[in-house]
């Protein structure tokens, strides 16, 4: 076999037909790779959410489901507020600078927030995902330091943020929670997912 | 093609279809090929039952699966209460589905043993590479195929640890949360996600796992089986009898199909114990926060992923940011012996100082959570080139220096412990821990080219050591 002598057009026109084969190949790979993309339907979902705040007491959260993720709404307490001083210099961002995450400029604050006390914030770690659990009671417990102000822990990989959604140093997360965009209709009703821009 | 056969008109009806067959299909060949005229060393011992267990499982596996799929609903708004459904409405639908949650862990287990037997031994040495890489990337088939099933029931650990294992891939700079997106196939773990998710575990990953099986097996009988001396008894100077089959070999068929009868039984006696006694395992086979149906606006308060897949868990907590600078001075330290220590040619110094710069400039730039996914991948993709780390003179643990089997006692213990951490909560201690573990865990595969070649071996014996009883 090696003795044949080789036919050069021959293997031209081989390597043309086995490029466009190729080429073939791989355009068919387009539809079957783009049915991985979120459907229309799941696109079209996402509308934005109305939530009447008006029965949430100071030291309250609750949550409501926006676009499949849960969103808190925090009532927090002049103490809460005033532990954000104190946790400043233990956090990794504590002014939000980074933008890896969603922060409107009317929560780009030290409380995060428009109006100082309600604190609304996507409950998602920014590492992987979990949901925060509140740890709103001050002092030693496990998987916090002895010094706890109030705030959130990620079960998942122990991350802490405080009491305004602000992560500590040296944790998994790299980010402050995510902000989403919300504006407030009347004193007590606020809508998650729009905000006077959009 | 083969010559066509004929066979005497007196031959009985077997014989003749048997002739036919062979005639058009090589079942005889196979047959004598694969079983009956396949030597395997006789000094297998029992770490060498793992691999038929390991078959055992599959089938397991694909069997109860296939019933499990009669009954299940892949659709978020069904899935757990059909899997509910299955264990107390199905007649003995309680039964196939525990043999399937425990036919999982039970996987791991058996294959965890049989790497092992594999790591001791030196199973992955020339010519037995491919025999590994391809074990190996079962073992990758596996986790994914492992993953995927855990979505399945739909639970709070189903939903959040696919949530976490999905965000991994977000963590890629660039092309992550897109990527993250297309795993999804919506914003956040849905209906989309466990659509796929059944998709895959039941058809893509067994197939790709079926065909790593053949591969893996096609592969040993081409080089043949080691064993726990480490002798090739296929060598071209092994003793052999005047059939030219080794001496020290014996066919699989029927010494060790008999042989494996015994494992296999032993295997299913604690198997059927688990399924009858402890299906949950105290929470560790299926995790109690399983059973309660997928929510996802809570995360339960103490997530975990299975056992098996702890200590790559551990390692990816282990990741912080502080530990970044260990990781830095670590390349650094491996550039600066690699340039002053080693005789490279001085282009070959400079790639290396180059390269290790480089990489510490990523280090410093792209975040901790990053690095994280890139050690736990890391850690199991380092095993695939294990044949090109070990540079001892001996395969077998058994001649190998002492200090050898300290090395790899500690690391099982350190394995084990990355495990047992994965476990448990995160904690300040249990974080330090990890992160020794981790770095240990890496410099034993990563130093292996040094310290293997360090400390006096043994002789290794002509033949295989076998007291016949």
């Amino acid at each position: 076999m090696s003795d044949t002598p080789v036919d050069t057009s021959k293997r031209t026109w081989l390597i043309a037909s086995t490029c466009a084969g190729a080429v073939g190949g791989a355009a068919v790979a387009v539809p079957f790779v783009s049915t991985f993309q979120p459907s229309e339907r799941a696109k079209a979902a996402g509308a934005a959410v109305e939530v009447d705040i008006s029965a949430l007491k100071p030291g309250e959260k609750m949550t409501v489901e926006w676009r499949g993720k849960p969103v808190w709404i925090v009532k927090r307490t002049p103490e809460q507020l005033e532990s954000l001083n104190k946790t400043e210099s233990q956090l990794a961002d504590p002014a939000t600078d980074r933008k890896a995450y969603p922060n409107p400029a009317y929560a780009k604050n030290q409380h995060r927030s428009i109006k100082p006390e309600i604190f609304v914030a996507v409950g998602i770690c920014t590492h992987l995902g979990c949901s925060p659990s509140d740890k709103f009671q001050t002092g030693a417990q496990p998987s916090l330091p002895d010094d706890w102000l109030g705030g959130f822990l990620c079960p998942c990989h122990g991350s802490t943020f405080d009491i305004a959604g602000r992560v500590f140093k040296n944790k998994p997360a790299p980010d402050n929670l995510e902000i989403p965009p919300h504006m407030y209709l009347t004193d007590t009703k606020l809508l998650i997912g729009e905000d006077k821009k959009a | 093609m083969a010559e066509f056969k004929e066979i005497s008109p007196n031959a009985s009806a077997g014989e003749k279809l048997l002739n036919w067959v062979d005639n058009r299909f090589p079942a005889s060949k196979m047959y004598k090929e694969h079983l009956s005229e396949y030597y395997a060393p006789k000094n297998f011992n029992f770490f060498y039952f793992f691999g038929s267990l390991a078959m055992l499982v599959l089938v397991i596996q694909i069997v109860t699966g296939i019933f499990l799929v009669m009954h299940y609903k892949p659709d978020a708004a069904l899935a757990f209460a059909s899997v509910e459904y299955i264990m107390r409405d199905v007649p003995w639908g309680w039964l196939i589905r525990y043999m399937h949650s425990t036919g999982a862990s039970a996987f791991f287990i058996v294959v965890y043993m049989h790497m092992f037997r594999g790591l001791i031994y030196g199973s992955y040495r020339q010519p037995r590479e491919l025999v590994w890489v391809f074990g190996c990337a079962i073992f990758l088939a596996l986790m994914a195929e492992a993953f995927m099933g855990y979505l399945l029931p739909w639970g709070q650990m189903s939903y959040w640890g696919a949530q976490v294992i999905v965000n991994l891939f977000a963590a890629v700079p660039f092309i992550g949360p897109d990527l993250a997106l297309l795993i999804r196939g919506d914003y956040v773990v849905g209906d989309a996600t466990l659509n796929r998710f059944f998709s895959f575990h039941v058809i893509a990953v067994p197939l790709v796992l079926l065909g790593l099986v053949v591969a893996h097996i096609i592969a040993l009988h081409e080089v043949g089986s080691n064993n726990p001396d480490g002798v090739e008894i296929k060598g071209p100077n092994a003793p052999k009898d005047a059939n030219g089959h080794p001496l020290d070999g014996v066919p699989f068929h029927p010494y060790y199909t008999v042989h494996d009868i015994l494992g296999v039984s032993g295997f299913l006696l604690v198997f059927s114990a688990v399924i009858f006694f402890a299906p949950e395992f105290g929470g560790y086979f299926l995790e109690y926060n399983n059973f309660i149906p997928a929510d996802p606006l809570k995360t339960p308060l103490h997530i975990a992923p299975v056992w098996y897949f702890t200590p790559f868990y551990s390692m990816l907590r282990a990741i912080t940011s502080e530990m970044m600078y260990v990781l830095i001075a670590c390349v650094l330290a491996g550039a600066y012996f690699g340039a002053v220590k080693t005789n490279l040619p001085k282009i070959v110094k400079a790639g290396v100082v180059g390269a290790a710069v480089f990489v510490s400039l990523l280090m410093l730039s792209i975040d901790a959570k990053f690095w994280g996914v890139v050690v736990m991948g890391g850690a199991v993709v380092i095993l695939f080139f294990l044949p090109w780390l070990d540079n001892c003179a001996v395969k077998s643990i058994r001649y190998r220096p002492d200090w050898h089997k300290y090395l790899y006692a500690v690391f099982v213990v350190n394995f084990l412990i990355l495990g047992y951490l994965g476990v448990q909560p995160p904690s300040a201690i249990g974080e330090r821990v990890s992160q020794v573990g981790s770095l240990f865990y890496f410099g034993f595969f990563l130093l292996m080219p040094i310290w293997s070649r360090i400390g006096e071996t043994k002789p290794v014996p002509d033949r295989v050591t076998f007291t016949p009883h």
